[in-house]
């Protein structure tokens, strides 16, 4: 394939934008790509555009009214919740906890999920390990109750509140 | 090694909690986070690495970065200080000021995952260690885009499916596992196109999956897809036995007598090689010599070897007569 610019040396450099849902194809020879400069393979538009197209139908219902709605501002780095959807990308750490209520359906349609149950960092982790085991345990007790067995539900149930006493102390 | 799975990687996505993520930084906030990362690693007594400032490197040096997967198009298009740190293997790299303020990626030749995710792993737990990570008891590791939050694990397999393409099984696969959370992109990266049937495929979920069950789906998948590959290699060998001989060597034959080449023919070329090896059909090549291959005919890669800038057509020889020799 030749160069789309200047029609004589071979295309090296292949583009795909998507802009507004319409994908447009560059293929240019390497030195017409440096002159445009632009030499990245990897447009960030496409995945914006991807995350934008997630986060849409998100927020369907609120299309609707947007002009009832506060705008919501990251305390931690200034960024609105506009921002955030625009750009797909968060600010800071703190934007989390910002934007906290309306993530859920976002996470919901990206990981169908909105737990993390994976990795602790140990410098932070001891107190979530504890919340996790007593959840998990909790679980047990009702199964334990359920098909009536009291003497384990008993041995559980002083085992969450072992772990409910550590979780105090610390 | 694996005549399938060319490569395996792991990437983990980290920040910082104590500064802004990369979207709202200063190059000051870039300056200070690289400062620390650098301190942090340079006490971690296990992994020898090498630390690069991007914007000190020249041009043919970060394509050859890129090149070799060691760091991404987007760390070198940063428009904050961005930085990287290669341990002396080249198997390990933490891209600094990326889309996050950290990016450890291990990478192995052939099917070794587990190897990888455990290196990861390890050097995570000194970096956790020495840093304030951005870190939720609900949401995991905070990243900067939603899409990696939680673990901010990506598995991902480069995976050479020459036959399944030739026999236009490759659509249905694609559909059928990016319904299971699998997404699958060209050679390098998101938005890139396939070359060479060379398919990276990795997990889309981040969050609610714990990461070995991550990482155990996409192996699994994998192996699906290893054996699909093996079987479509045995029918097009035993339904077109003399098509696919002459296919193998007459891509053999251009790449050992080819006086100039470009390095997407050079991929097509090497791919059929590649599968003729696994098939039996080219003896006197070994997948390893071929791998190498497949890594040195890049743009950067050619000028790096010889030592010297080229332009586009010269380096078109140069291709060549490198293929020339290695095949030799
Ligand atoms: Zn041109
Ligand atoms: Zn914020």
């Amino acid at each position: 394939m030749l160069c789309e610019n200047c029609g004589k040396r071979p295309a090296t450099v292949h583009y795909t934008q998507i802009i507004n849902g319409v994908k447009t194809e560059m293929h240019l020879c390497e030195v017409c790509a440096k002159q445009k400069g632009t030499i990245e393979f990897d447009t960030p538009f496409s995945v914006t555009n991807f995350l934008a197209g997630i986060l849409e139908p998100a927020f369907g219902s609120q299309v609707m009214k947007p002009s009832f709605e506060i705008q919501i501002t990251c305390k931690g780095c200034g960024m609105t919740f506009e921002e955030f959807k625009r750009t797909g990308r968060f600010g800071c750490a703190m934007c989390y906890n910002s934007f906290s209520e309306k993530l859920y359906p976002i996470f919901r349609r990206i990981h169908g999920n909105t737990k993390h149950v994976g990795k602790i960092p140990t410098k932070m982790g001891e107190n979530i390990a504890i919340k996790r085991e007593i959840d998990k345990l909790k679980i047990e007790l009702n199964i334990a109750i359920k098909n009536e067995e009291f003497e384990k539900a008993a041995e559980i149930r002083d085992k969450i509140r072992e772990l409910e006493k550590k979780l105090a102390r610390e | 090694m694996d005549e399938v799975v060319v490569t395996s990687r792991i990437r983990l996505a980290r920040n910082l909690s104590d500064v802004p993520f990369t979207i709202k930084m200063n190059d000051y906030d870039a300056g200070l986070v690289i400062d620390k990362v650098r301190d942090v690693i340079s006490r971690n007594k296990q992994y020898k690495f090498d630390f690069y400032e991007i914007r000190k490197l020249p041009l043919l040096k970060r394509q050859v970065l890129i090149e070799k997967h060691l760091i991404s198009p987007a760390l070198v298009s940063s428009k904050i200080k961005s930085a990287v740190a290669i341990d002396q293997n080249e198997n390990i790299s933490i891209m600094i000021n990326e889309e996050d303020h950290l990016r450890i990626q291990v990478l192995y030749r052939g099917q070794n995952i587990q190897m990888a995710w455990e290196d990861a792993n390890r050097i995570d737990d000194f970096l956790e260690e020495h840093l304030p990570y951005a870190y939720d008891e609900t949401w995991g590791y905070l990243t900067s885009c939603p899409t990696n939050v939680g673990t901010g694990l990506r598995a991902s397999f480069m995976l050479h499916l020459p036959a399944l393409t030739l026999l236009g099984y490759m659509k249905e696969i694609i559909e059928t596992i990016t319904k299971l959370g699998i997404a699958v992109r060209g050679f390098y990266g998101e938005g890139s196109e396939v070359v060479g049937n060379l398919y990276q495929i990795s997990n889309q979920i981040t969050l609610g999956q714990p990461e070995e069950d991550i990482i155990a789906n996409v192996i699994s998948i994998t192996n699906q897809i290893i054996e699909q590959e093996r079987q479509a290699r045995l029918k097009l060998l035993n339904e077109n036995r003399a098509f696919i001989e002459d296919k193998v060597y007459r891509s053999f034959g251009i790449l050992k007598y080819a006086r100039n080449i470009s390095s997407n023919e050079a991929l097509k070329l090497i791919s059929d090689v590649r599968m003729g090896i696994s098939m039996g059909i080219i003896k006197e090549v070994t997948i390893d010599k071929i791998d190498v291959l497949l890594n040195l005919i890049q743009p950067a890669m050619i000028q790096d070897y010889f030592g010297r800038e080229m332009t586009p057509e010269e380096r078109d020889i140069k291709r060549a007569e490198l293929i020339r020799k290695i095949l030799d």
